[in-house]
């Protein structure tokens, strides 16, 4: 039965689409059929779609030009709503029924273009024109509109639904391009024992091979395909990628690779970004052909010849009715027959070469082809696509062209010679030139870890004829398509001294499009060293840059967005803090409860009763993110006394001693404590946002520095669960609980830290103090955290004993004026701003950061220092506020850095950076934020309980 | 040939064959007055300004490769003064200044497009710190405004306000914006060419002729020319041309990456930057989503970016914007950055008498261009500090008077 | 991406490893005046080429070590133990 056909220019027979199974599809919303197999271009194709696009700066029609990943008008939508990819290639999205498809410029449509303006205007747009207006009044008065003409598909405005995966792979050999020359190239590697990975674009191995038609080691080629790729799978350590592109090839062979998954299937990733690390690559990635450049050379119709020659014989699509073909190089030969053969009206060859091979012109004569040496197009007509093609004679220098003929024609195709794809070569730092006898840009040098095997039919440098008609308006010659950049553009670039190949691509954007200049850089350099009248190969060439082909971005993000962008890290007692409503914020990763609302409370509520039952009974704190490490060894205390301002030579076992850690230009790193668990073993805390820097800082300075102090570092943070109970009820309620520890006041003072056992549980516990009041800071293993903390949460029933979140543990160190690095300092800070001046300068040896504070601008007396502030109740410190002294010279004299209100009387509270602030205590500063501006008074910290008698309790 | 629509409608009718050559080729001479070696925006803007603000005549810029070829040809393309400390503030508001009148200034249409930039702030202390440099902003005279996380999806709408690091606010500068760095650079070669600066490019430097602590000529590779004042503004060979003087920087050269996804429609009417989710993400006129990233943090002359870094920036512009999932990365380049302890750059004198140097501008040299030519010009014209750049000397290193941008603007250390 | 080879775990990915600036910088004794102690904070070679320097392979085994790479091509040319001398290079 005969199946009907789809479409008006799909062949009855031949090609590789089954045409029992039909797909229907939509292309600016009319509906369509392809057959299986088809891609949406040669479905387009087939039914005659011409027109696609319109181009980027004139709004010209175009069809399809490529049948590969360098396809410059044949740029569509494909899909709607939050599945909406923009810019898909046509010749790679695999037909799939019901696919929506939409052309991306043109209005009202691409069929009727009011943009075609621009195109009969064309002169005033030459390259660079915009540099040379739209200067007065300002670029603003013309943005808008010139925005809304640029840019080529629109940005999906709704999450991405598909999934992503990121993957790696190591590999002995990354073979790239599974044609007959990858093929036989991975095989070989393979055999030899190799791990080799081959990689393939298509959704099939073979390359070309697939479908001209050609026989190789004596079999037909799809049956020599067949054989090795089932060859290569049973073969271990072989990986074949189809459908994946090796698009970026970076330092010590890394290269990436963009996979794509088809049919897309529901739990499967879109795409893949492969991270590979070979040993070795093979790019056997065969070449991209080149257009001839004559007068214009764009319209729907005119497409290069290997592409047609693809569509024909895979798809069986007929490029048109009545089929011109021209070319410079050898190549074009076997589609004038394959179009013959297929029942396609040929008019005939027009070569820019004086001679052809005998053998060739024997073909020629046997199939009827008139073949026209030493000829080029020189000129095109047709409004809206290709009607006639008018071909030149050219003289014997090949300056002029002596007569010329029009044929009619629907279909042109044209083959201006080949470029071996280098793309990933040129990334690697391999050194191209342009080859005259070619047209191409070639290898100058082998590249030590990346070998070029382009071969076969598409052989590494075909030599050429002409390529550029030498008649006709320059300003109608498209050279880049994608841009819309013409002869007369490259011509304007150098008369302006735009000269050296990278101005003359920034200035006329020749080769900055998405294509990278795949079928225009060629031709580009030809013409520029024509008019500069030097060799090709002295202008060099533009930089390539990665990647290859453009990359979805969410596969190069892979999975690690949303929820996995940043890792989270919950404290041992997440659990309960998430089952008792406590409000939670991300600190440098960790989920720390802020506070822990009550009904009908706000955060700021909470806030003050949290730090209210504190100071009246007692509060219970995770404090587990508090960073630990223990430091170990005959040489310890030496080491560790190499760090901190303090001397802790003197420190006692059992004994806390605070300190502050600098950086070698004497600004304050860290704080924390140190204290001696016996001689050798010391423990020491830090801030929990800086706990693994200050553990790679020991570790740095150990290793490099000090490598012969014996000394081991561990880190332990994430071992102990840290548990603060902070109140006057203290005591009382740790009493309860059974323990080896003697909590006499006595026994046990502030500012010590004992060993023991806690519910039969290993325990460390310090009195140290962020609050101001008695606090017991209890470390059991991070797995018995839950534990220890129901228990004393049981044990201090009777008290309201109840949790405390950040908030309100910063408010209440913010009434004591203690220190928050990270909040009161910054990178400029150093002891003396703070008040630590004098420890700093009473310590005689060494330590890290010493020299530094005596360099002049350490010395400074209006530096900014350390203060406190309060003002008349009713009004709030903002933080980020600025000050201002009354006899300023200066824009700003600091700024508040912690703010809050007092929890017994709420007032409002500050803790200041102000500019030689330890003079000014008493005076009044103007505090200004925003528009609003206040005054306040510079008093000494701390506001509450300036003796610190309550910590000694 | 002036520049205007009227020129543009004489050479579209005769064929676009009156326009002269924008620059002149420098034919290289034995002497100058001033010689400036680098051919990017910064050099060229101080030849320009030697020419027009002090007169002079003699003065030729020596470029080794084409003009912009550095990173002046390579960045994002944004320009800002929403800077902290009170010299930056001074100097980079002078220089949004200089930018508002370019365009008129150079009859050279640099695009200056004032759309505003957001600097996002992703936790309350993130918040605070904003408000701090917010504040700090206003003081020195310069426009800002602190922004709701609701005001901000109101300019930015495609942004995402919940993501993995929720966005807690953030602060505006209106008068920030993107400007079209190949523009600046040929406007100003072209103004400085116009006044008879000789610019000539293929011509690098390959040592110094110093005498009894005076700079009095270079050895290039077209010969030796003579000059008693001689600048060096060459971001990624700073280290180098200061070794064949004898100096040593402080200098660290990295390579800072940038890329463009392929072109959309308007999507993005402001310039957007956050630095803990770390990118700055504008869209070009072109309609390219241009993404500015982090450098790669080693030594670095390969102007060529890692996958590594790659990859943390595009994660960080989808955590921003997750609807940009399915655009396309078009293409990815990197520049060599002169990145100074304190973030800040080095203007002024060097210990060798005559030469004077513009360097250690790490990441943000590109909004500096014309500040940085009026007051080296100044400088090099008058042999003293301009008093907008008197903080940037090379002396600070010295003292510790770091101007440390990032620190006191509470950036994580 | 660079391929670090740690002396300890053999070739691994950048992303394993802290970079630590320029390697055998002698630090200056207490005593030392303003100019040597702030050129040992803040003065650089860096070099376009052969570059001493530091690195830790913090993810993996911890430890830290030297290695010289070219800062223009990347090659890396020797590596070897945190304290071992300078290795005289071979001009290439």
């Amino acid at each position: 039965m005969i199946k009907p056909k789809t479409g008006p220019y799909r062949l009855t027979q031949g090609g590789q689409i089954d045409r029992t199974r039909t797909i229907p599809f939509r292309f600016n919303n009319e509906t369509y059929t392809g057959n299986a197999g088809d891609t949406l271009a040669s479905a387009l194709l087939a039914n005659g779609v011409r027109t696609v696009s319109r181009s980027f700066k004139f709004h010209r029609p175009r069809g399809m030009f490529s049948c590969g990943m360098e396809e410059p008008n044949g740029l569509l939508q494909v899909g709607t709503g939050p599945r909406a990819t923009p810019s898909a290639r046509a010749p790679f999205v695999e037909l799939t029924p019901n696919l929506e498809a939409f052309s991306q410029s043109g209005w009202p449509g691409v069929a009727f273009d009011v943009g075609r303006a621009l195109d009969f205007t064309a002169p005033m747009w030459a390259a660079g024109f915009y540099n040379k207006t739209f200067i007065w009044p300002n670029w603003h008065t013309y943005e808008a509109a010139i925005r809304r003409m640029a840019g080529l598909g629109k940005a999906p405005t709704e999450p991405d639904p598909d999934r992503y995966e990121v993957r790696n792979l190591h590999c002995d050999v990354l073979v790239i391009g599974a044609g007959v020359t990858g093929l036989k190239a991975a095989l070989e590697a393979a055999h030899a024992g190799a791990r080799v990975v081959l990689v393939e674009q298509d959704r099939l191995l073979g390359g070309q091979a697939l479908w001209d038609g050609s026989v190789v080691e004596s079999s037909p080629a799809t049956d020599w395909i067949g054989a090795r790729t089932h060859e290569l799978d049973e073969l271990p350590g072989v990986t074949l990628l189809r459908r994946t592109t090796a698009v970026g090839c970076y330092d010590h062979n890394v290269l990436a690779l963009s996979e794509r998954n088809h049919p897309p299937r529901a739990g499967m990733p879109r795409e893949r970004y492969w991270i590979a690390r070979a040993g070795r690559v093979v790019l056997a990635t065969g070449a991209i052909e080149q257009p001839l450049i004559f007068g214009h050379n764009d319209r729907p119709g005119i497409m290069l010849a290997g592409a047609i020659r693809q569509y024909l014989l895979r798809y069986g699509v007929a490029p048109g009715r009545r089929v011109l073909l021209a070319a410079n190089n050898e190549s074009v030969y076997g589609l004038a027959k394959e179009l013959k053969e297929a029942g396609v009206k040929v008019l005939g060859v027009v070569d820019s070469r004086h001679d052809v091979p005998e053998a060739t012109r024997a073909a020629m004569q046997s199939l009827s082809i008139e073949i026209s040496l030493g000829s080029i197009p020189v000129d095109t007509a047709g409004f809206s696509a290709l009607r006639s093609v008018t071909v030149g004679r050219l003289s014997n220098d090949g300056r002029r062209i002596n007569s010329t003929q029009t044929l009619e024609c629907d279909a042109l195709a044209v083959s201006g010679g080949w470029s071996p794809n280098l793309h990933l070569f040129a990334q690697a730092g391999g050194k191209l030139a342009y080859d005259p006898v070619s047209g191409s840009l070639q290898p100058t040098a082998p590249h030590p870890s990346i070998e070029i095997e382009i071969a076969g039919s598409a052989a590494l440098a075909i030599p050429i004829g002409p390529r550029v008609s030498p008649v006709g308006n320059t300003r109608r010659q498209w050279v880049d398509l994608l841009h819309d950049v013409t002869v007369a553009d490259l011509e304007l670039a150098l008369r302006e001294n735009y000269t050296s190949v990278e101005h003359v691509k920034r200035y006329t954007t020749v080769g900055m499009a998405a294509d990278q200049g795949k079928t225009s850089a060629a031709a580009t350099l030809g013409i520029l060293a024509r008019i500069r009248g030097i060799p090709a190969a002295e202008l060099g060439h533009t930089t390539l840059r990665p990647p290859f082909t453009p990359v979805t971005l969410g596969a190069i993000a892979g999975r690690d967005i949303g929820e996995r962008y940043a890792p989270s890290r919950l404290l041992p007692i997440h659990a309960w803090h998430a089952r008792h409503g406590a409000l939670v914020r991300d600190f440098a990763g960790w989920q720390r409860p802020v506070a822990y609302m009550e009904s009908g409370e706000s955060r700021e509520m909470a806030t003050l009763r949290e730090a209210r039952s504190v100071r009246a009974a007692c509060g219970l704190f995770d404090a587990s993110p508090l960073g630990k490490i223990e430091v170990q060894g005959p040489d310890a205390l030496e080491f560790l006394d190499r760090f901190y301002i303090n001397d802790l030579k003197t420190l006692q076992p059992g004994r806390v001693r605070y300190g502050l850690m600098l950086r070698e230009t004497g600004a304050i790193f860290d704080d924390g404590t140190v204290v001696m668990l016996a001689p050798g073993h010391f423990l020491i805390t830090t801030t929990s946002g800086n706990a693994e820097r200050v553990y790679a800082w020991l570790e740095e300075w150990r290793q490099c520095e000090w490598p012969r102090l014996r000394v081991a570092i561990t880190a332990v943070t994430e071992q102990w669960a840290t548990i603060s109970l902070a109140g006057p009820r203290a005591r009382a309620i740790l009493s309860k609980l059974d323990s080896s520890i003697d909590l006499t006041r006595s026994e046990f003072p502030h500012l010590t830290m004992r060993t023991g056992r806690l519910l039969n549980l290993p325990t460390r516990i310090y009195r140290v103090s962020f609050t101001g009041e008695l606090t017991y800071e209890i470390n059991v293993p991070a797995a018995a955290g839950p534990r220890l903390w129901e228990a004393l949460l049981e044990a201090g029933a009777p008290e309201e004993l109840k949790p405390l979140g950040l908030d309100a543990l910063l408010q209440l160190r913010l009434e004591k004026g203690f220190l928050h690095v990270g909040t009161e300092t910054d990178a400029t800070t150093v002891p003396a701003d703070v008040g630590w001046g004098k420890v700093a300068a009473q310590k005689a040896s060494d330590f890290v950061g010493k020299r530094s504070l005596a360099l002049p601008e350490n010395l400074r007396s209006d530096r900014l220092q350390l203060v406190g502030l309060t003002m008349e109740p009713g009004r709030i410190f903002v933080v980020g506020s600025h000050l201002r002294l009354a006899d300023s010279r200066d824009p700003s004299d600091g700024w508040i850095t912690s703010a809050g209100t007092m929890a017994s009387t709420g007032d409002p509270i500050a803790l200041a950076m102000l500019r030689a602030g330890h003079q000014q205590i008493g005076t009044e500063v103007t505090v200004q934020d925003g528009d609003a501006v206040t005054h306040a008074r510079v008093v000494s910290p701390p506001f509450f309980d300036k003796s610190g008698g309550r910590m000694h309790a | 040939m002036r520049y205007s629509v009227w020129t543009l409608l004489g050479n579209a009718i005769t064929g676009q064959q009156n326009w002269p050559a924008a620059w002149r080729e420098g034919t290289l001479r034995r002497r100058y007055d001033v010689i400036v070696i680098g051919g990017g925006g910064h050099g060229l803007a101080t030849a320009y300004y030697l020419a027009k603000n002090h007169g002079l005549r003699s003065i030729a810029v020596l470029e080794r490769g084409w003009i912009g070829g550095g990173n002046s040809g390579r960045n994002t393309q944004v320009v800002r003064s929403n800077y902290f400390c009170s010299a930056s503030s001074a100097f980079y508001d002078q220089s949004l200044k200089l930018y508002e009148e370019l365009g008129r200034e150079l009859n050279f249409n640099v695009m200056l497009s004032q759309r505003g930039l957001v600097w996002l702030a992703h936790s309350e202390h993130e918040l605070e710190v904003s408000r701090r440099w917010c504040n700090a902003i206003r003081m020195n005279g310069v426009d800002s405004e602190m922004l709701t996380p609701e005001q901000i999806k109101h300019v930015v709408p495609p942004i995402n306000l919940r993501g993995r690091l929720p966005i807690a606010g953030g602060f505006l500068q209106r008068r920030a914006g993107i400007c079209r760095h190949d523009a600046v650079v040929w406007g100003y070669a072209r103004a400085a060419s116009a006044l008879g600066v000789d610019i000539v490019q293929n011509c690098e430097v390959l040592g110094f002729d110093i005498v009894h602590g005076r700079v009095c000529g270079v050895r290039t590779s077209q010969g030796p020319v003579q000059a008693d004042k001689i600048v060096m503004n060459v971001a990624g060979y700073s280290s180098h041309l200061a070794r064949l003087a004898g100096l040593r920087l402080p200098i660290t050269t990295m390579a800072l990456q940038a890329m463009v996804t392929e072109p959309v429609k308007p999507v993005l009417d402001i310039v957007v930057v956050s630095a803990s989710v770390h990118a700055y993400v504008s869209q070009s006129d072109r309609g390219e989503i241009v993404i500015g990233a982090g450098a790669d943090a080693y030594n670095s002359y390969a102007q060529r970016g890692g996958l590594p870094q790659l990859r943390a920036t595009i994660q960080a512009v989808l955590e921003l914007f997750p609807s940009f999932s399915r655009l396309k990365l078009m293409r990815q380049w990197a520049g060599r950055v002169d990145v100074t302890p304190d973030t800040s750059p080095i203007m002024g004198l060097t210990p060798v008498d005559g030469l004077f140097v513009n360097c250690g501008w790490g990441t943000g040299g590109y909004k500096a261009i014309p500040a940085g030519g009026t007051t080296m010009a100044h400088t090099i014209a008058t042999g003293r500090p301009h008093p907008l750049i008197a903080g940037f000397g090379l002396d600070r290193f010295r003292t510790g008077a770091l101007i440390n941008e990032d620190a006191a603007a509470g950036v994580a250390h | 991406m660079l391929r670090i080879p740690c002396p300890y775990c053999g070739l691994r990915d950048e992303p394993e490893f802290t970079f630590g600036g320029p390697a055998h910088v002698a630090r200056p004794p207490l005593t030392a005046d303003d100019a040597t102690w702030t050129d040992y904070l803040f003065g650089r070679d860096n070099p376009a080429g052969a570059h001493f320097e530091r690195w830790s392979h913090a993810y993996g085994c911890g430890q830290w070590f030297n290695m010289v790479r070219n800062t223009l091509t990347h090659e890396i040319v020797a590596v070897y133990a945190m304290g071992e001398p300078k290795p005289t290079l071979s001009s290439s």
